[in-house]
């Protein structure tokens, strides 16, 4: 189910709706996030750790020490898609260099930068799991493993395709 | 290849983990009706018996960690499974949650009822978000069958379970950072003691187990601990879920008798290098285990042959290296991994791992020196005896080793300034 976007102006309403259903709650605040993440543009506003800990009464301050902390949030705005590139051993040794190298060239942006469309963040992530099956990427949240360069790109192509439905 | 003896994995592709049905026609859920008929004291004997130890990395024995939370007074506890996988070159847990979500729920609730607890926690990674879903459905099928919930099977034991989601931080596979993270804090480590058995989760006394540990538990209530500890090859005891990853024809998730040789898993199972290519060397046990050379892999594969062989067992990872490859690359990415990774809060870990990169890139580009190693060295040492947890404790290890096992390779870049 897709969440209806805030991205454009942040809608700090819906953002103490979602901290609202989770109050009282310590063990959800990773939920909160990932929520607010996902119908934020995926990143997270810097308004939203004031709109979460005047809901939530957790210090703003330890809010935003724990988006910073957390290697899946991001205060800055990224793109429809967020390409993961696993760059972990298992993954580097069979590979996974000529697959980024691939995808950066095809999109023309290197690893933290986004697309002019919007469409496409390039990102190295450490090791995702798919050890047995490398060289592996994450799009969002689907793994893609078994990758050579040239299936990375195809793979691409077809989310630029389904993207412009 | 060698037959799999599969326990961890004894229902994985055997039914769809949508079908809470088609588990429980596979024996699913029996062996919690039976540990809840034996009682605590026997059941924690069974696992004692079972000499099943904790196969996240720390290789603690699961019985005593049990019987030292069971003895803990405390009117709240907790069952916490780790599945924070975040060991790079292991990925056995994803494959028993993805195949088999249920025995992990009983292995989940049979520990509670050793314990005491009434609560359990499932920290699942963010990198896993197909499964969030996955467990969610079979905890809410294991609900409505009365497998969890009030009052399982007419007793008064009560039990239910949580899934949580990490947020891609290594350092929350260490058990109190996980605890932290769970409480909705930034994942950086406590300092022990208070132990979690004593002060876990919330304060609460609190089991911590990994995925595949719990996984097996089932099957030794039912079967027995003698039965499990018999398994092993000569005196080992039990099997273990191994990843095999790299430069191998038969890269995968499989499940030996401990006690199979490491050349076994490489050779028989793995296949070899692919290609015609040359085994040069393996790193055994994770990012942060042992890397050894081609003439070190004739050993059984269990904790204390590890350790005598200048291995590591820790997850069960064995990744494979052939003679295409460049050790120090590979420690030069292990070491970009731990400098990501530190949490920052203790100053070995997160000063350490950053000028052991550095050292490294020196060396790589041919302007290291002999004093180098010696800095390497006495640096690593450091890390080792004063790093707060695990993780810093043990990221030097890829350099210690290499050290040790490929030293040529380090001489070579300094002698010859990089030049081959």
């Amino acid at each position: 189910m897709q969440e209806e976007s805030c991205q454009t102006s942040v809608d700090l309403s819906r953002i103490a709706a979602i901290a609202g259903r989770y109050k009282d709650e310590p063990d959800q605040l990773m939920r909160i996030l990932l929520e607010i993440q996902s119908c934020c543009g995926n990143s997270i506003p810097r308004e939203a750790a004031t709109v979460i800990s005047s809901v939530t009464g957790i210090p703003e301050a330890k809010i935003w020490g724990y988006i910073t902390f957390y290697a899946m949030f991001s205060d800055k705005p990224r793109g429809k898609y967020i390409i993961r590139m696993c760059k972990s051993a298992p993954c580097h040794i069979v590979g996974a260099q000529a697959v980024a190298q691939a995808i950066s060239e095809y999109l023309g942006i290197a690893p933290g930068e986004t697309t002019e469309d919007g469409m496409f963040t390039l990102e190295y992530c450490e090791c995702i799991g798919m050890c047995d099956t490398a060289p592996a990427i994450m799009i969002n949240d689907s793994v893609h493993s078994g990758l050579t360069p040239e299936s990375a790109v195809e793979l691409i192509k077809s989310y630029q395709q389904g993207g412009a439905e | 290849m060698m037959q799999e003896t599969r326990i961890a994995l004894r229902f994985v592709g055997k039914y769809n983990p949508d079908s809470i049905e088609e588990f429980c026609a596979l024996g699913g859920y029996e062996g919690l009706r039976k540990a809840v008929e034996m009682g605590q004291k026997n059941l924690i004997q069974e696992v004692s018996d079972a000499s099943l130890w904790g196969y996240g990395g720390a290789a603690f024995p699961t019985g005593r960690k049990w019987s030292v939370v069971a003895a803990t007074k405390g009117k709240q506890k907790y069952v916490v499974c780790d599945a924070d996988e975040g060991e790079p070159g292991t990925n056995k847990d994803r494959v028993i949650m993805t195949g088999d979500p249920h025995s992990l729920l009983e292995g989940m609730a049979i520990a509670g009822f050793a314990v005491g607890a009434d609560m359990g926690y499932i920290y699942l990674r963010y990198e896993y978000p197909q499964l969030f879903p996955v467990l969610e459905k079979a905890i809410d099928d294991a609900r409505k069958a009365g497998y969890l919930g009030r009052n399982l099977f007419g007793s008064k034991f009560c039990f239910d379970v949580k899934v949580v989601s990490g947020g891609g931080a290594y350092v929350c596979g260490e058990e109190t950072a996980l605890l932290e993270s769970i409480e909705g804090k930034r994942g950086e480590p406590r300092y022990k003691p208070p132990y979690p058995s004593e002060a876990g989760l919330f304060g609460c006394p609190t089991v911590i187990n990994n995925v595949e540990t719990l996984a097996i538990v089932p099957s030794i209530v039912l079967n027995g601990g003698n039965w499990y500890a018999s398994i092993g090859i000569g005196h080992h005891h039990g099997t273990k879920v191994f990843t095999l990853s790299g430069n191998l024809v038969n890269r995968g998730v499989y499940e030996y008798p401990r006690g199979i040789t490491l050349r076994q898993l490489i050779e028989d199972v793995g296949g070899g290098c692919p290609d015609g290519h040359r085994l040069l060397g393996v790193q055994t046990g994770g990012a942060s285990g042992n890397i050894i050379s081609v003439d070190m892999i004739d050993f059984p594969m269990d904790v204390e042959d590890c350790a005598a062989a200048g291995a590591t067992f820790g997850t069960g990872d064995i990744m494979v290296f052939d003679d295409t490859q460049d050790v120090l690359e590979i420690v030069e990415n292990l070491l970009e991994f731990f400098t990501h990774e530190s949490c920052g809060k203790c100053t070995p870990c997160r000063e350490g791992n950053t000028r052991l990169l550095q050292l490294i890139r020196k060396i790589r580009r041919g302007d290291g020196t002999m004093e180098d190693l010696d800095t390497l060295q006495d640096l690593c040492q450091t890390m080792k005896d004063c790093s707060l947890c695990g993780l810093g404790q043990a990221s030097p290890t890829p350099v210690i080793s290499t050290l040790k096992n490929f030293r040529n390779v380090y001489l070579n870049k300094i002698e010859r300034g990089g030049k081959e």
